[in-house]
Parts: structure tokens; C-alpha cells; sequence
């Protein structure tokens, strides 16, 4: 089998693209220079800036972070103004409309669901966030670790097939048997129950980017670049960080994305099971579901938290497309 | 004009028509979806409400209960009485003649032996029988000739009824099940899932949780029924779904177990297909208060155990305050509508037994903050009561259920008003209701302070149900927290009671027994908290005939008599 | 390759019997109980005995063991029985459901077509879709139909099957009666009238499942093809006077293969697994929907076979997966 395209070298590639900017010392500089490898902040400064310059210049990325800062803003300022109990029943109103009282009607029991929303934003965006953070670290770690080094890569793949294998709603339910109240008592109930659900979706969501960041790994590893970088003697940890994770950011992106929308939706799965949070605690995703019997009768119940995480999944995207395009330097350099 | 008034005619006579020409599978197919889909045929292996229903399409017991619940002959000529014999005068044994003209779906007529076999199925110390409960207290079953079985019992026996009466214990034919006795039980799939029955439809295919093709039984009794030539019973999905695809797409016929809330039911029958009707049993909604202390920081094995007494519900006036502030009938009208009647009765029913306590029916707010103010628990600056450093914090734990969960958030809202603080839990519906001791979330392990559940008794003798309240009877270590007695409730009064319901024989004076026990479980000490008196819902379709809801027996009890008709 | 295929497979074998023990201690362990759907009215001594009719008053090792033995040497009997017309396992015990009481492999067997034809139709469909949109999003990145084709696949992702399957059902099942909302799992194919038949009932829960497998396959697709296409081979491959159709579709698209391949390879297992959650929303009742009941009853025996073969399926798939690698890119070795 023979290979009639191979890639060009990248460091030459890499020092071309920085040479506009900063001139990098090395010669196998790194095409992406996380900031605490690198040793001058002068330098630090000017690439950050750099990244942000053509960051800025990615409409869809800048659209869709003005509208991620509004939905947060929306979120955790929101219910300072708008200061209706998201749990108070008020059951003379229930199933109200749009009125002034309440904006975005209300549900079953008269709950308001316009501060249902704003609740239920709070939890489901730390939820995705934190759990697809737990999750993104755990598989690149895993991933690169098995990828690079030979050694690891079979212990560290059986363990991933042995995760893949695991029935997850047993595994949940023993989870949360086992830590809920130990979790409560030294947390506190909400954040115990906070700590215990992004924890279950982070530890059994990570294989797939595990295994898409070693199949990445694998190939790197082999490229010319790489075999520059070690025979001066670069060591496994600076090779990693700078040369292997970041040619494999943009399917950890992709990978992100999707794990954010996959664990919002987990969250309202979980609470199904009475394994997340207390039954009148909102989510985007128990709203939703909550609401999907009455979908014919009472459609804005499941438009609005449907459109929220729709949206904050779009936004989460363009702005990993804007970052993923910003961050790379043969891009930047064009 | 002229022309109009014969069509209508024409389109009457049409209408009458199955009607009049009953004939045996004339109606075509009849659709049934039971979204929990049944495991198996024979309902001594599992003991669920689906795999009964399902099951009484084919096998039938020897007696049942008809919707009123009232007691009627199937495989028998008469029901038992001391009138006529079938009783013995010291109530010890009771006699029961079989139809002559009854045959099983292969031809083989059915005899006492079958009787006598099905009770040794069941009785078989391995065999594992969900039913055992029926047999209790039977020491012989004995086939006097091949018309006659005679069921002897180790004491006087008031209600005999139990044993083959109703669908969960219906009569399994010998020849086919011969081998399958104890621990053959398992081995035996195709006895299990395609049992030969006297009902009148016959399996032709059993896919197990999923479909269930069934045609008419070719030798039932009755030559003109049933109606339907083949029976789909298909399963999977939600009540939602199951709702919808009788009452707006019409696929199907009946759905079993609609629980859906009011206004969805509402507005899925306004497409006009099909209506939901409810049928009431014994089924009560209720919340049981923890009258022992589940605190974490007790140790394990004396956590909610008779040990430690409730910090604050063991304390009348909170249990009866907490019982005040509930308006029971607008739970009704936002969980279950039609479905549902508010109740302050453990026992709702029959009618003899079912006391006269309606004073909880109006919420009363204002009183339960009276009641406990004067009890001393005093507001504190959050607007929880507290008393010697103990606040009022709840914690209320139920099963997954939508409506449950509305159920919790109202109540929550209403104890918030008495001073009264309250987290609400939920759990997964089979590890609630399963009995793993080592789970620390059943309802018997009774971990928080409420929990709100339904329970029933089978067919129409609610004494074993009162008799679940002992003191012996409290989930504790020593019974492997198996006990019925979820609350814990410690009386010897009670247990008393309970004790000489066992010994009276007239029904009038047990069901005024009965009535006391019950008042002396809620009203008197509120330990167990009614809410809502429920029927179970099923939808069917306008064009299905003779429909008429069971609580007391199978749900389809009456399968045979239903015919197609036009709407 | 071949040398190191033998020796993955050879590893196979400890690492799936680790995982059957893992599983079976996680079941044991999780709350839940057999008897959970008995009613109430089932007092505590009968609830004792059924549990020991099912043989769970044995301890945990010794029914580990007799699953592992029934695993893998009576059913393949039975299986060979039935094949030769032996009766070599004529008074053995097959694995048996604790649900239905009946063998768990024939449950399966039955299972299994309904599964493949709507899952696996999905999975294929979804392929088929995602990786042309791929291409194209990726090749015009920020045309419009780069931002048409995001903004459906995210659509597609974060909207969750319960609420798509449940919309369409009302859309085209209740207001249109286009298509049936209950699958008819008796179905058979026999002419063309039963296939237009079986063809309708399949659109709903085909379309829901594309839809979100096609989501996620066409981002990882472009995101990959988006990569490859900024490299200097490419710059190079079109110097060469190469037409932009080999230089997209044979060399971008090859190299751009590696994160696709790994996430269908992870997807195929999967397709076995079912869509738990369209099954029940269109009543397909596959492998999903018997795991999820198998799990609320906790089945034992069930969900443990289930997920046993699940985790072979896994095994063998990451083993395809990595000689594929080796396949799209010479240069990874393994050994």
C-alpha cells in the first residue's frame, strides 16, 4: 500500500504561519501555544490577541457567542429581576396563557414558567458544561495517553471497551444508591446531587472521545513532524501538549458540542428515574419532557425549552467552529 | 324525503345487525394494548396485573366477580352457600359442582382433576406460585367425583372464596401442565405460553413483552360467542401512546392503565373515536407518615425501626395537622379527574366496610395552624414550626410518576403554609416498589419521613389488608425489612383487633369491625393519610360493544360478551 | 496484521470474561428487585419463595458460574442440537428469563429482526446521509449550505427522540393518517402490498433515528474533511494538475476517514443495542426495548446475556475499527 499524498512537513508549515506574528525560537514551534508553555508572556499576549483577532472576524462564531452570553445573562441575572418563585404553585392560575402576570404562561399547577425557564437554564447549562468538561477531559486524557504511548494503549482500551459494555442505568442506579446521601450530608443536598449527576454522565460519556482522540493520536504520531520534534529531544509531556492535543482539538470540538446537547438531555433522563435532582427542581430537559403528553394542547410548554437548548447547543457549536478556525494557524495565517 | 327515510333505515338495520345475528367470530379482529406489555400466560409465575389480564382471554377460574363485585358462577353450576350445601356447616370445607359442558380449546372436557392438579401446582413447595396466598390455610383439595371438588380448610373459614375465584388463580389443565409441576415450572415455555384454557380465546403466538395473537376459542361453551374471530393484544410504549391509538387513530380498541391527567384525556377524546371510563376497586392513594425515626445519623439497622421514635410525627397533632392542610379534591381534579374520588378511608370499599369519615375532606388551613400552635410548635423566622430545637422538615418520597410528582409539589405547597418544610425525593418505580433489602430506598425500608404509594387487596375481603398494621408486621432488620406494616404503627388495641377479626363470622359485625379498624388507621391517629380513592382507567373505542370495567376481577372479565358495533 | 489480530483476539478472551464479571457484580449490587412488578397484595412468605424459584437464594459466585456454564457450553449444545438433531443438552438447563420464565437466547432470536430492520435501516440511512453533507458543509464551509446543513444536524442533535418521535406521530399519524403510530411487530413480508405495508410503519421510526445518527456522524465528517482540507498535500495534489474530484473525494477524503470510521465502528454495536427510547415511542419492541424492561424488572440473567453480547460486539468492533485505521493510514503500526 502506498501513500501518494503525504502530508508537508509541519513545522515548516507551523513556523511559516507564526512567522508574520512572533517569531518562534524553535524551529518545531508548535502550530498552537497554550499559554502555560510558554515561556515569554509578551509573546503569550500577542498570540491570545492573534486567536481573538480572527476569532472576531468569524460572524457565525461572534453572533452565536453575543447570544451565549445573553442566554447566561438570561439565566443567572434573570431571576434576580423577574423574582416569581419557579417552584410556588399557584393553582388559580394554572394553565394560563401569555398575560403580563405571566409572560410565557404557566404549567399544570400554575407554576410560572418563565422563571421555570430561567431555573431550569441555571442547572441545565452547568449540568452540560461541567459533565461534557469531565467527560472531554477524561477521553482526551485517555485517548492521547493510549495513542501515544504503546505501552498504555491496551490496558487503557479494554478499560474503554469495559465502560462501552457497562449497562449505564444500572450503573446509574448503583451510583446514586450508593453516594446520594454521603454526597448530600457533605455538599449539601443541591449541590451534593450537582456533583453526584455530572459525575455519573461525565464517567460514562467520555470513551467515545476517548477512542476518536486515540484513532487521531495514532495517525499523528507516525507524521514527520512528530519524529522532528522527538529527535531533539523533546520530552513525552511537552510533546504532548504541544504538538499531539493541539492537532486533535477540532474532533475533541466536535465531540464537545455533542456532549454538551447529549448531557442536558441525560440530566432530564436521569430526573425520569428519580435519580437527579428533587422532582420540583426545573431542568430544560425535564421541562421538556415533562411536557410532551401536553404538546397538542399546550404548545409554548415544549417550544420554549426545547428552543433554549437548541440554542444553546447551536451557540456551543459556532463558537467551537470559531475557536477550532482561530486557533489554527494555517488558517490564521490566510 | 322518501328517498332519505329508507336509507336510514337501510343504515338502522345495519346497525343492529351484529347485534342481532351473533355469531361466533363474525366481528373480525379485536384490537387490545396493554403498553406493559405481558411476560407470560400464566399468571402463577408472575402474579402482575398485566399477565392476569392477559391471561383471563384464555383460562378462567371457577368463579369470579362481576364489575359490581359480586360473586358469579363461571366454571361452576352455582356458587357455594350454607343455603345451598356448598358450605359445610362449620365452615371448614367448601363444595363446588362443575358445569358439565365445559371443554378445554383441544376438545378434553374439563373435570375435577384439573382442579385438583391446579391446587397442587400452585401448593408445590418449589414451584415458586405468586397465588400462594390463596391456598393459605387449605389442607386438602379433593375431587369427589369428576363433577365435584371439595376444598377443606384447617379452620372455619368465613369468606371461602379465595382459591380458584377470580382471574389471578384460574383452573390450568392437567394433561398439559403435568410435568411442569415445582421446580419443572420454568422449563415448561410453551405450557407457560400457550396455555390450553376453557376462556374464550386461544393463543395462537406468544411473543413474550411484545405481541400476543389470539383466535376464538373453537370449543367454548356458548356457540354464538365470542364475537371476535382474533384477538391482537400488543404491548410496549407509554399510556400516552396507548391512549392515542385508540382514541385518536383508532388502530386499536382498548387500552389498559390510561392514567393520563384530565385535560390530555380530554382533549384526545374530543377527536370523537373513543371515550375513557374508570372503574373502582380498592385502590387508595395514600401517604404513610414514618412514626420511627429514619434520621441518617441513627445507625444502620436501627434507622426507622421501632427503637427510635419519630422526633415530631410521632406527635398526634403534627400527623393530623399535616392530614388538614391536603385538599383532597383538587388533587382529584388535576391527577386523575373521572378516575379518581377524594377519600379519607383506607378501606374505600365494599360498601359494608367502608366507614363513614369525611370530615378531611375539607382542607382546613387555618385549623392546622391553630391545632399546632396549640401543640406548642412555634413559628420560627423562616416560617418553619419548631418545638425544643426540633423543626417540622420533611422529607416525602414517592415513586417516578407525573402525577405523583404534581401530587408532591401541591402538598409541599400546602404544608409550607402550616409551617412545615419539606424535600421531595423520587425513585425509580422498581426500586420503590421492589423489596432488596439492601436498597436503601424501598418503601419498606421507609428511609424519610412520608411516602405516598396505592395499594389494594384482592377481590372483596379486606380483612388480610387491615391485618397488614401489626406490630410484628414493621419492616425491621429482623424480618429482612419485609414487613407490610410500612408506618410502623404499634397499637395493642390494634393488634387486638386484628386478632378477633380472624374469629368473627357474621359479616355484619365484621365489616363493623372493620370500619373501626379503619378509623382507628386514619382519622383517629393519621397514620396512614388517604388521599384519593382511584379507579383505574382504560380507553376504548366507540365501536367496541358490551365494555363494562371490572375493578374486582380481570379488567376484561366479560371479553366473550363484547361484539364490534357501529357508532 | 494478521499476527496482530490473532493476538487482539486472543486478548479478547480474559478481557470479555473481566467484563461479564464486572456486569454481573454491577447487577447484583444495583437496587432492584425481580419481584418489584408483584403487586402489594403478594405477602412477604409468597414473595420468598418466588425469589427462590427463581434460584436466587443461591450466592452470588456459584450463580456467576453456572451463567458462565450455561453460556458457553449449553447453549452452544442446544444450538448444535438443533442444527445436527443431537440431543447432547437434552436435560441441561438454558439461561432462562426471570420475567417470562422462558430461554433468554429465543427471546433474543425473536428480537433481533425488528431491531435490525428499523435500527440498523436508520444507521445505514444515516450514513448514507451524513457523510455526503459532510463533504459538501466542509468543502464550502460557510456557504449556505454549510449553515443550513449545522443548523439542521444541531436541530437534529440537542432535540431528544421522545419529543421528535412524539411530534411526528401527532403530525403524521393522528392529523395526517399517513403512517400507522403502533408498529405491527407480526408483520410479515410476503408480496408487494405487505411491503408497502411493512415500509410505512418503518418511516417514523427511521426518520427519527437518521435524523440524529445523521446529525452526529455529518459533524465529526466535516469537522475531519475541514482539517484535511487546509494540509499542504492538498495544495500539492491540486499543483499537480489533479482534478478537484480526486483531490477531495480520494485523497482529502481518505485521510479525513479516521475519527468517522471510529465513531460508526462505536456506532454498529449500538445498532444491536436498539434505540430504547424510539422503540417505545413507536412500539417497535426490539433489543432496546427488551433491555430497558429486562433492567425495571431486574432480569439478571437477561440483561446480563443481553449485555455480554453487546460487549463481544463492542470488542470485535474496536478490532475493526483499529485494522481499519491501518487500512486508511500505512503509516499506523501496531506492532
Amino acid at each position: 500500500m502506498t501513500e501518494p499524498h503525504r502530508p508537508a512537513t509541519q513545522p515548516t508549515d507551523a513556523l511559516k504561519a507564526a512567522a508574520g506574528n512572533a517569531a518562534t525560537p524553535e524551529g518545531a514551534s508548535p502550530p498552537v501555544v497554550p499559554p502555560v508553555a510558554e515561556p515569554e508572556i509578551v509573546q503569550t499576549r500577542s498570540q491570545w490577541r492573534d486567536v481573538w483577532r480572527q476569532f472576531r472576524s468569524h460572524r457565525g462564531a461572534i453572533v452565536a457567542l453575543a447570544i451565549f452570553v445573553f442566554i447566561i445573562l438570561f439565566v443567572s441575572v434573570g431571576p434576580l429581576i423577574w423574582r416569581i418563585d419557579p417552584t410556588y404553585v399557584d393553582i388559580r392560575a394554572r394553565n394560563s396563557g401569555f398575560s403580563l402576570a405571566h409572560p410565557l404562561g404557566t404549567d399544570q399547577l400554575g407554576r410560572d414558567l418563565l422563571a421555570r425557564l430561567m431555573a431550569g437554564g441555571q442547572v441545565s447549562i452547568a449540568v452540560g458544561l461541567t459533565a461534557m468538561a469531565i467527560a472531554i477531559f477524561l477521553g482526551s486524557l485517555i485517548g492521547v495517553m493510549s495513542g501515544y504511548f504503546r505501552r498504555l494503549d491496551g490496558p487503557l482500551m479494554r478499560l474503554t471497551e469495559l465502560f462501552l459494555a457497562l449497562p449505564l442505568l444500572p450503573l446509574l442506579l448503583l451510583m446514586v444508591t450508593l453516594f446520594r446521601e454521603p454526597l448530600s450530608q457533605t455538599f449539601g443536598s443541591a449541590f451534593g446531587i450537582f456533583l453526584l449527576i455530572v459525575s455519573a454522565i461525565g464517567a460514562t460519556s467520555w470513551m467515545q472521545s476517548a477512542r476518536i482522540v486515540r484513532g487521531e493520536v495514532l495517525g499523528l504520531k507516525e507524521r514527520e513532524f512528530i519524529l522532528a520534534a522527538r529527535s531533539i529531544g523533546t520530552p513525552s509531556h511537552r510533546m504532548i501538549v504541544r504538538h499531539i492535543l493541539p492537532n486533535v482539538l477540532s474532533p475533541i470540538m466536535v465531540a464537545a458540542t455533542l456532549g454538551i446537547a447529549t448531557a442536558i438531555i441525560t440530566e432530564s433522563a436521569l430526573s425520569f428515574l428519580g435519580l437527579g435532582f428533587p422532582p420540583d427542581f426545573p431542568t430544560w430537559g425535564r421541562l421538556l419532557y415533562d411536557a410532551v403528553d401536553q404538546m397538542v394542547l399546550y404548545p409554548q410548554r415544549v417550544i420554549f425549552p426545547g428552543l433554549m437548548i437548541s440554542l444553546t447547543v447551536l451557540c456551543v457549536n459556532y463558537i467551537g467552529d470559531g475557536l477550532r478556525d482561530a486557533m489554527d494557524p494555517r488558517i490564521r495565517g490566510r | 324525503m322518501k328517498l332519505k327515510t329508507v336509507l336510514m333505515g337501510a343504515a338502522a338495520m345495519l346497525a343492529m345487525a351484529p347485534a342481532a345475528m351473533a355469531e361466533r367470530g363474525g366481528d373480525g379482529q379485536l384490537g387490545l394494548i396493554l403498553w406493559q406489555a405481558p411476560s407470560t400466560m400464566n399468571p402463577y409465575l408472575s402474579g402482575g396485573t398485566k399477565e392476569v389480564i392477559a391471561s383471563s382471554l384464555t383460562l378462567e377460574p371457577l368463579a369470579g366477580y362481576d364489575a359490581q363485585g359480586n360473586i358469579y358462577p363461571r366454571l361452576v353450576t352455582e356458587i357455594p352457600s350454607l343455603d345451598n350445601g356448598g358450605i359445610s356447616e362449620d365452615m371448614t370445607s367448601v363444595t363446588w359442582t362443575l358445569r358439565d359442558d365445559v371443554k378445554w380449546s383441544d376438545g378434553t372436557p374439563l373435570t375435577a382433576e384439573d382442579v385438583v392438579f391446579t391446587g397442587e401446582y400452585c401448593m408445590h413447595p418449589e414451584g415458586g406460585c405468586s397465588q400462594l396466598a390463596k391456598f393459605e390455610g387449605v389442607t386438602a383439595i379433593e375431587a369427589i367425583d369428576p363433577q365435584t371438588v371439595k376444598i377443606t380448610f384447617a379452620s372455619p373459614r368465613p369468606d371461602p372464596f379465595a382459591a380458584f375465584v377470580g382471574s389471578q388463580s384460574p383452573i390450568l389443565q392437567k394433561a398439559q401442565f403435568e410435568s411442569c409441576i415445582g421446580s419443572n415450572a420454568p422449563t415448561c415455555t410453551d405450557q407457560n405460553f400457550n396455555p390450553i384454557g376453557t376462556g374464550p380465546f386461544a393463543v395462537t403466538e406468544f411473543l413474550t413483552n411484545d405481541t400476543i395473537s389470539l383466535e376464538a376459542n373453537s370449543e367454548y361453551r356458548d356457540p354464538e360467542k365470542p364475537a371476535f374471530a382474533t384477538v391482537l393484544v400488543k404491548g410496549g410504549g407509554d399510556a400516552a401512546g396507548a391512549a392515542r391509538s385508540v382514541l385518536e387513530t383508532g388502530e386499536f380498541d382498548y387500552a389498559w392503565n390510561t392514567q393520563l391527567a384530565p385535560d390530555v384525556i380530554a382533549g384526545m377524546e374530543a377527536a370523537g373515536r373513543g371515550k375513557v371510563a374508570a372503574a373502582f376497586g380498592s385502590l387508595v392513594e395514600r401517604l404513610h407518615v414514618n412514626l420511627t425515626d429514619p434520621s441518617s445519623s441513627l445507625p444502620e439497622g436501627e434507622r426507622s425501626t421501632l427503637e427510635h421514635p419519630h422526633p415530631f410525627l410521632s406527635d398526634p397533632a403534627v400527623r393530623k395537622a399535616l392530614s388538614m392542610a391536603i385538599d383532597r379534591e383538587l388533587l382529584v381534579e388535576i391527577g386523575y379527574g373521572p378516575a379518581g374520588k377524594p377519600t379519607c378511608n383506607y378501606v374505600p370499599a365494599p360498601e359494608a366496610w367502608a366507614s363513614e369519615n369525611t370530615e378531611c375532606l375539607t382542607q382546613d388551613i387555618e385549623g392546622a395552624n391553630a391545632l399546632l400552635e396549640e401543640a406548642g410548635w412555634v413559628m420560627n423566622g423562616n416560617g418553619v414550626r419548631e418545638k425544643d430545637g426540633v423543626t417540622l422538615s420533611i422529607t416525602y418520597q414517592t415513586s417516578v410518576n407525573a402525577v405523583r410528582q404534581d401530587f408532591q409539589a401541591l402538598i409541599k405547597q400546602w404544608w409550607s403554609e402550616i409551617g412545615v418544610e419539606t424535600e421531595l425525593k423520587t425513585i425509580d418505580a422498581s426500586v420503590f416498589f421492589g423489596s432488596d433489602a439492601g436498597s436503601p430506598d424501598t418503601l419498606q425500608k421507609f428511609y424519610a419521613d412520608i411516602e405516598m404509594y396505592a395499594d389494594n387487596f384482592d377481590g372483596t375481603n379486606p380483612a388480610p389488608y387491615l391485618s397488614k398494621h401489626t406490630c410484628n408486621k414493621a419492616p425491621s432488620p429482623a424480618n429482612q425489612w419485609q414487613g407490610e406494616n410500612t408506618s410502623r404503627f404499634c397499637n395493642e388495641e390494634y393488634d387486638q383487633m386484628v386478632a378477633d377479626l380472624e374469629g368473627i363470622v357474621d359479616a355484619d359485625e365484621r365489616a363493623a369491625m372493620g370500619r373501626k379498624m379503619n378509623d382507628m388507621l386514619t382519622k383517629d391517629n393519621n397514620v396512614i393519610i388517604p388521599i384519593v380513592y382511584r379507579g383505574t382507567a382504560s380507553a376504548h373505542s366507540n365501536t367496541l360493544g358490551g365494555v363494562e370495567l371490572n375493578a374486582w376481577d380481570s379488567e376484561i372479565w366479560n371479553v366473550a360478551d363484547w361484539t364490534r358495533i357501529e357508532e | 496484521m494478521l499476527n496482530f489480530t490473532i493476538r487482539r483476539l486472543l486478548l479478547a478472551i480474559p478481557t470479555l470474561l473481566f467484563i461479564s464479571l464486572v456486569i454481573f457484580l454491577l447487577l447484583e449490587a444495583s437496587p432492584g428487585d425481580p419481584l418489584g412488578d408483584v403487586p402489594l397484595t403478594v405477602p412477604p412468605e409468597v414473595r420468598e419463595r418466588m425469589r427462590a424459584a427463581l434460584g436466587l437464594g443461591e450466592p452470588w459466585p456459584v450463580r456467576y458460574v453456572l451463567w458462565l456454564k450455561q453460556f458457553f457450553w449449553v447453549e452452544p449444545l442446544y444450538w448444535f442440537d438443533q442444527v445436527f438433531g443431537t440431543a447432547h443438552a437434552a436435560d441441561m438447563q438454558r439461561i432462562i428469563s426471570f420475567q417470562s420464565r422462558s430461554p433468554v437466547f429465543d427471546v433474543i432470536a425473536q428480537r433481533v429482526p425488528q431491531t435490525l430492520t428499523v435500527v440498523g435501516m436508520s444507521y445505514v440511512v444515516g450514513i448514507l446521509i451524513a457523510i455526503p453533507i459532510g463533504i459538501m458543509s466542509a468543502y464550502k464551509q460557510y456557504s449556505w449550505f454549510d449553515q443550513i446543513g449545522t443548523f439542521i444536524s444541531m436541530i437534529g442533535f440537542s432535540m431528544p427522540t421522545f419529543f421528535t418521535g412524539v411530534v411526528l406521530i401527532i403530525i403524521f399519524a393522528v392529523k395526517l393518517q399517513w403512517f400507522p403510530s403502533v408498529y405491527d411487530t407480526t408483520h410479515e413480508v410476503t408480496d408487494w402490498n405487505s411491503f408497502l405495508v411493512q415500509a410505512r410503519q418503518m418511516v417514523m421510526p427511521v426518520t427519527v433515528l437518521a435524523l440524529y445518527n445523521a446529525a452526529q456522524i455529518s459533524r465529526f465528517m466535516r469537522s475531519s474533511m475541514l482539517d484535511n482540507l487546509g494540509q499542504d498535500y492538498v495544495r500539492t495534489a491540486r499543483a499537480k494538475g489533479l482534478t478537484e474530484r480526486v483531490v477531495v473525494l480520494k485523497h482529502v477524503l481518505r485521510n479525513s476517514l479516521i475519527p468517522v470510521v471510529t465513531v460508526i465502528a462505536l456506532g454498529l454495536p449500538a445498532v444491536f443495542g436498539g434505540a430504547i427510547i424510539t422503540e417505545q415511542v413507536f412500539k417497535v419492541n426490539g433489543l432496546g426495548q427488551l433491555l430497558i424492561t429486562a433492567i425495571h424488572g431486574s432480569d439478571i440473567p437477561m440483561v446480563l446475556t443481553l449485555t455480554f453480547i453487546f460487549a463481544i460486539l463492542i470488542v470485535v468492533f474496536t478490532l475493526i475499527a483499529d485494522i481499519l485505521y491501518g487500512v486508511l493510514d500505512p503509516r499506523i503500526r501496531y506492532d
